[in-house]
């Protein structure tokens, strides 16, 4: 199991040493700081073995965290583990920074005491945590007996993430369906691939214990309901269902029933959480299409012709597009002309970045540009990164619909009818490229 | 609330200023101090010495305090083992505090307190937190067993906690059950063969139960747990992968790897004609795919797992090769792994897209990355034939590009397109040769010449190319001798009239001017060859090659299997097994995959079916250095050729014509099993000079003269399991005043090896190779080469534990392996240690008693005589001899190699055992020999 949990400033100096095995000296320390961070090169792999010790680590803005071990660990824990510690200081002191750890070191020791026990990790919700350990020290000494076993039955049970008794007088609930899309095209227009990775993101103000069930436009539930007979015609609003590749959810849902009955059913942690993540490769919406001309000119020159199209429905804007065009490093100056938006030639990030605030759908728009270059008696050939870009658009590219969001608490005296459901769709690109 | 400023005190007399905060009547006061003090720990600042001032805040109503206190402790303790008792009561109370969560503190941190005497503390706290009320504090309990019982591990035993700790897995809780199953995994990992954890039917269905209940982590112990099990039959295979499979859609990418390792095991269970087998596999692909969306580090540790499963079961991921593909900003381990994955998917239906990716990437910047998607080209090539011919032109691109690199990678992997597909693309050999001269790395001049001379027919110029290699000959690698002395006389026997000049300038130059045994052989096999027989020499040179099989770069199939067997952990990632990497009994043990199911073989048990060279493995290529051996080698073969795949007898048949004489130079046998045998068990424990002279007695007979000294048989000091096939065994000698390694190297592996080096790490008399490790020749899979290393004193010294202990690191072509033995110190008695009389008598006095040690030598039958001539042969020379009430005394001195003198007393008893008594003149050695001794 994990040996020892240091953090480092970016200069490689401790901020955060917690050794939980013998077998892990002080000497560790240092071989991190001389192998890793200040052998200043791209890490060649997140996992490094100095001297029979393994070190894992991830690095957030300037600091490094590592867990060291000697023995064979489950590697995809260590690492789940990592970003949780890193998910639980955030929501405690929010970001991550030298400032803000040392500001609250005596804290994160001990969180670390309660969420890794021997190198073991233990329930690491912050709900849970919240309950006994603030930021104000530990909560205050006269607890009633109740409050605590309500405690410790709520860190080991089996509703770890939500305590008892909360009680809101608007019962509210927000939905978001974050989807990012992800596009390799050719530059003759192939798709190479193409994917969605979606989030639901839940942010429940909910009385009591609810429990929670929630239905999308899944072509599995469809197709087995579907029998009965909705007679939406096809192709009309979009298409009705869609094929989810795959999906993993929070912990608060019962996967064996998902298994087995594909429902989702639930109680949800109070506040803001991710309840699903999916992922669709099938019938994807692409909001933009992206058509490159590259030309060479002779050896100094380059003529660049994008054009963009939007491909969704016009009464929808997308927003926040911006197209960025490598240019080579031997670049001397850029003209650029672009019928909408603004262009700049950004020398220090060696691109061409075109900005347009808003585009609705079923339009295009085109940028020309004549790139200078310096001769250069450099053999290797300039790699032509991919022409990448970035927007919002207000409607899921997977074409994720929620169904429904129902909730039930049997205790007390509200119903579904009497909570307020809010339902957002925000598309946004990933990793979009075009290559050139 | 800014802590920050206790990281920024450090002026001096800091240390006095804090104990008298720390004695501050003011409990804010004593806070501030105490956090300063963990500030100043978490820097590295020894502030041990505040240890009572600290402990004395311990009694506090304030639990932040207390805490912070506790902390100190964890950290300080061990240092302090006589203050740290002062804690003990305090913690003995805590544990029956009435709130939960403070009884849980106490017990969590006392178990981090590795002082024996607190230990002894902590066993009634223990035993009632075990069988506390609040689950809270019973999970932080069964964790604290495990603690003690790495502190001490028969105590845990004695006090009855293992069944405690499994009467825990019962529990009501789901945590406490997680938390009780992870310390019975750990605590079983360090006792092998015990059955800790005992497994059946019903503990799996409490597990199973438990796993729809408890945190992320919790579920991740149970699966480990889980996949460690061996169900009965299919049907409970089957029942168990039913309730596990809904761990697939987990947040958590740990729980999911962990659930697809146990999925993965117990599929081999399943008969596959099953209709569940099918669903299973298509049920697998979908969260593989998902882990690639996860942070970059555990994409890497999902990627080298995919890596694993693909070799295993190709079928799950074969139309999934899209998801592999490298995206611009992925991290370059991530876009390497990908790039691997991509080449095992590739096949004859998805060859085009994958091709036009791989010239992609050929193009970008990263060169490690590059050179592997050229590479990746080639391999396409080689796996897929009706690629072949579009491989061949997009390398013929990349070396149009010019760039340096890219050329050099291209031309070694067209070279093996040749050996794959010979006689079909050699047209393209005309624009290999215009990027003669930018090649400047030896495998691919290498590759190059090895074109050349293979193609010398069709090239008109290649005396020409091949005499412009010849000017720098000396400054070329061993690897670009050897093969442009093969391609010349191929040159040479090919067109005879106009290149008789040059085969003679190559084989001199090979013969009589080089110091490299390798390429001087070679050279005289050559130059007889073709000077007793041409004829035959032709049929030996240029004989018909078998052609390279398909899949590179695959892991052995015993070790794949064991690899399975640990996805999700570090050894999934290193792609080694866990011993290769864990110290001490902790992993050692092999797992293996369950006995497949369905077909006849499935009643055998699992050890016979699984390994052994019955079982056809798939045909393994060397990676590329040992190509070239292979191809060298192969070229003397006798002319039984067309065989599809490399045949090892073939391989052997070559060594002897190549390696026979001079293994015979080298007094080694050649062929036959490695010769090993077990170091008998001499004199208890003493392994020092006690061990030493027992073996001089050991030597049997006792007739006459000894003619040198006792040479141990071998040992096996590196298993071929641990070393990627490669066996060492071996035994230390010192020879007419040399002293010698001498080493038997196996190769149970599939793969030649060659290149190998050896290295020791410093050792206490500073023992270091006096030349290079001799292997001459490549080293063909079953073949034993014994070779002997001279050694010499002169090497850096350290002081090991024990003093005779040598750490030793072998390269060879395909890895680094480490291990250790042990050397006789006799081995380092020098031939001068014989003192003057005098000198004796007067140094006798004046070692003081302290550096005395003495004992007794059992069970040994010889006269005073017998045994100071046997003791002579090593080194051990007597001074004088003297009877004492009739028993004989033998006076002796030795002399070490570093200059330091023992000085022996030996007293020869009627009863059957000699006393000896040493005297050192360097206190240390003496310490040490004392400690073994006991």
């Amino acid at each position: 199991m994990i040996g020892g949990l240091f953090i480092y400033n970016h200069k490689g100096e401790v901020l955060i040493s917690r050794v939980y095995r013998d077998d892990i000296g002080r000497n560790a320390v240092d071989a991190f700081r001389v192998n890793v961070i200040h052998a200043r090169q791209q890490v060649r792999s997140p996992v490094t073995n100095i001297a029979r010790t393994s070190f894992f680590h991830v690095k957030r803005s300037n600091i490094w965290l590592a867990a060291v071990t000697k023995q064979n660990v489950n590697a995809a824990m260590v690492f789940e583990f990592l970003y949780k510690m890193c998910d639980v200081m955030t929501a405690y002191f929010g970001k991550i920074s030298e400032e803000n750890i040392k500001n609250n070191f005596v804290l994160i020791y001990e969180l670390l005491d309660e969420i890794l026990d021997f190198g073991y990790p233990q329930n690491s919700e912050t709900g849970a945590l919240k309950t006994f350990i603030t930021q104000q020290g530990i909560k205050g000494q006269p607890q009633t007996k109740e409050e605590q076993s309500q405690i410790t039955s709520q860190v080991t049970g089996q509703i770890g993430w939500r305590r008892e008794g909360i009680k809101y007088r608007r019962n509210e609930l927000f939905l978001d369906v974050l989807e990012s899309v992800n596009l390799l095209m050719s530059p003759q227009g192939q798709v190479l691939s193409a994917h969605v990775s979606g989030r639901v993101v839940m942010k429940s103000y909910l009385s009591g214990m609810p429990e929670c069930k929630f239905g999308m436009n899944d072509k599995i539930v469809i197709d087995k309901q579907g029998k009965g007979g909705t007679t939406d015609e096809p192709g009309k609003s979009g298409k009705q269902s869609i094929a989810i590749d795959d999906c993993t959810f929070h912990q608060c849902v019962r996967l064996s029933k998902f298994d087995s009955e594909r429902s989702i059913s639930f109680i949800p942690p109070d506040g803001e959480y991710e309840l699903m993540r999916y992922r669709t490769t099938k019938d994807i919406i692409l909001p933009f299409r992206v058509i490159p001309l590259v030309r060479e000119v002779g050896r100094t020159k380059l003529e660049v012709k994008v054009v963009i199209k939007s491909n969704f429905k016009p009464s929808l804007l997308a927003q926040k597009i911006e197209v960025r065009i490598p240019t080579p490093l031997n670049t001397s100056g850029v003209q650029v002309i672009c019928m909408k938006g603004k262009a700049k030639y950004k020398a220090s990030e060696n691109a061409i970045v075109w900005k347009i605030k808003r585009m609705a759908g079923m339009k295009e728009s085109q940028i020309s540009a004549e790139i200078e270059l310096l001769p250069t008696n450099d053999k290797k050939k300039w790699a032509r990164p991919p022409i990448s870009m970035n927007f919002e658009v207000p409607f899921a590219p997977s074409g994720l619909k929620v169904r429904y969001l129902k909730v039930f608490e049997s205790k007390l005296n509200y119903s579904d009818h009497d909570v307020i459901k809010w339902v957002r769709y925000i598309g946004r690109s990933g990793i979009y490229e075009t290559r050139c | 609330m800014t802590d920050s400023k206790y990281f920024t005190t450090t002026k001096k007399g800091e240390i006095f200023e804090l104990k008298a905060e720390l004695n501050s009547d003011k409990k804010e006061k004593k806070k501030e101090a105490v956090k300063k003090v963990i500030a100043s720990m978490t820097v590295g600042k020894d502030v041990s010495a505040l240890f009572p001032d600290v402990v004395n805040c311990m009694q506090t109503d304030n639990l932040e305090l207390k805490k912070l206190v506790y902390l100190y402790l964890m950290n300080y303790a061990k240092s302090q083992p006589d203050m740290a008792i002062m804690a003990v009561n305090t913690f003995v109370k805590d544990c029956e505090d009435l709130n939960p969560l403070i009884r849980a503190l106490a017990v969590r941190t006392m178990g981090c307190i590795r002082v024996d005497k607190i230990t002894e503390y902590l066993c009634e706290p223990l035993r009632k937190c075990l069988k506390d009320e609040d689950p809270y504090v019973r999970k932080t309990a069964a964790v604290c067993v495990a603690k003690l019982h790495d502190i001490n591990a028969q105590l845990v035993e004695d006090q009855g906690f293992l069944d405690t700790l499994k009467d825990l897995i019962s529990d009501s809780n789901p945590m406490v059950v997680a938390n009780a199953v992870a310390a019975l995994s750990e605590i079983a990992e360090s006792h092998p063969n015990s059955n800790l954890l005992d497994l059946n039917p019903q503990t799996i269905n409490k597990l199973l139960t438990a796993l729809n209940e408890c945190t992320e982590w919790g579920q991740i112990f149970i699966l480990d747990c889980l996949a460690s099990y061996l169900p009965r039959d299919d049907r409970e295979s089957q029942s168990i992968c039913e309730r596990v499979t809904p761990r697939l859609s987990h947040a958590n990418s740990a729980v999911v790897l962990s659930a697809v390792k146990v999925l993965m095991k117990f599929m081999e269970m399943l008969p596959k004609d099953l209709d569940y087998y099918g669903t299973l596999l298509k049920k697998l692909a979908p969260p593989l795919v998902t882990l690639l969306s996860a942070e970059p580090e555990l994409q890497y540790v999902a990627l080298r797992n995919i890596n694993l499963i693909v070799q295993k079961r190709p079928e799950i991921l074969k139309h999934e090769m899209k998801v592999f593909f490298v995206k611009y900003n992925d991290p370059i381990y991530v876009k390497l792994e990908k790039l691997d994955i991509m080449i095992r998917l590739a096949s004859q239906a998805n060859i085009a897209q994958v091709l036009a990716e791989l010239k992609e990437y050929a193009t970008e910047v990263d060169v490690d990355f590059v050179r592997k998607a050229v590479r990746a080209i080639g391999r396409c090539a080689i796996k897929v034939e009706q690629s072949a011919e579009r491989c061949v032109s997009t390398l013929l691109d990349l070396i149009q590009t010019k760039v340096n690199y890219v050329v050099q990678e291209a031309i070694v992997v067209i070279k093996d397109i040749f050996r794959k597909y010979p006689n079909k693309y050699e047209s393209v050999i005309a624009t290999l040769c215009e990027n003669l001269d930018s090649l400047d790395e030896p495998e691919a001049r290498a590759a190059m010449i090895w074109i050349v001379g293979e193609y010398a027919e069709r090239i008109d110029n290649a005396d020409e190319l091949l005499e412009s290699f010849l000017e720098g000959f000396h400054d070329e690698s061993t690897q670009v001798q050897l093969q442009l002395l093969t391609a010349i006389v191929k040159l040479f026997l090919k067109k005879p009239t106009e290149t008789q000049e040059l085969v003679q300038q190559v084989l001199s130059l090979a013969t009589q001017d080089s110091d490299n045994p390798d390429l001087r052989d070679r050279g005289y096999i050559y130059w007889r060859l073709l000077s007793t027989d041409p004829v035959a020499a032709k049929e030996v040179v240029l004989a018909e090659k078998p052609l390279i099989s398909e899949e590179t770069d695959l892991i052995e199939p015993t070790l794949l299997e064991e690899l399975i067997c640990h996805i999700g952990t570090l050894a999934s990632v290193y792609h080694k097994p866990p011993s290769a990497f864990v110290e001490g009994s902790r992993g050692v043990q092999h797992k293996r995959l369950p006995p497949r199911a369905g077909s006849g073989e499935s009643t055998e048990s699992p050890d016979v079916g699984q390994s052994g060279p019955s079982e056809a493995p798939p045909a393994v290529i060397p990676s590329q250095g040992d190509l070239l051996g292979d191809l060298l080698n192969l070229d003397l073969a006798p002319p039984t050729a067309t065989v599809p795949s490399v045949q090892p007898s073939m391989q052997m048949g070559a060594m002897d014509l190549l390696g026979g004489g001079l293994d015979s130079l080298l007094g080694g046998d050649i062929g036959g099993s490695p010769s090993v045998t077990a170091m008998p068990a001499s004199l208890g424990s003493a392994p020092a000079v006690g061990g030493g002279l027992g073996d001089l007695f050991d030597l049997g007979g006792g007739v006459g003269m000894p003619t040198g000294s006792y040479v141990a048989p071998k040992t096996v000091w590196l298993l071929a399991m641990k070393a990627k096939g490669l066996e060492i065994s071996g035994t230390f000698a010192r020879r007419g005043g040399i002293i010698q390694m001498d080493l038997s190297l196996t190769n149970k592996a599939m793969s030649v090896m060659t290149d190998f080096a050896i290295q020791f790490n410093r050792n206490s008399f500073g023992l270091a190779p006096a030349g290079p490790l001799q292997v001459l020749t490549p080293l063909s899979p079953n073949q034993t080469i014994d070779v002997s290393l001279p050694l010499s004193t002169s090497g850096p010294v350290m002081k090991m534990e024990p003093l005779n202990n040598l750490q030793v690191a072998v390269k060879n072509n395909i890895d680094v392996f480490y291990f250790s033995c042990q050397y006789p110190l006799s081995l380092l008695f020098v031939e001068d240690g014989k003192m003057d009389r005098q000198v004796f008598l007067a140094t006798w006095k004046d070692i003081p008693n302290d550096n005395e040690a003495q004992f007794q030598i059992k069970d040994i039958h010889l006269n005073s005589d017998v045994a100071s001539n046997k003791l002579q042969g090593s080194n051990i020379f007597t001074i004088a001899k003297r009877t004492v009430e009739g028993q004989d005394m033998l006076y002796q001195s030795v002399k070490l190699t570093n200059g330091i003198w023992v000085l022996a007393e030996m007293r020869i008893q009627t009863e059957p055992f000699l006393l000896s008594d040493l005297k050192c003149t360097e206190p240390r050695i003496v310490y040490a020999n004392l400690l073994h001794s006991q």
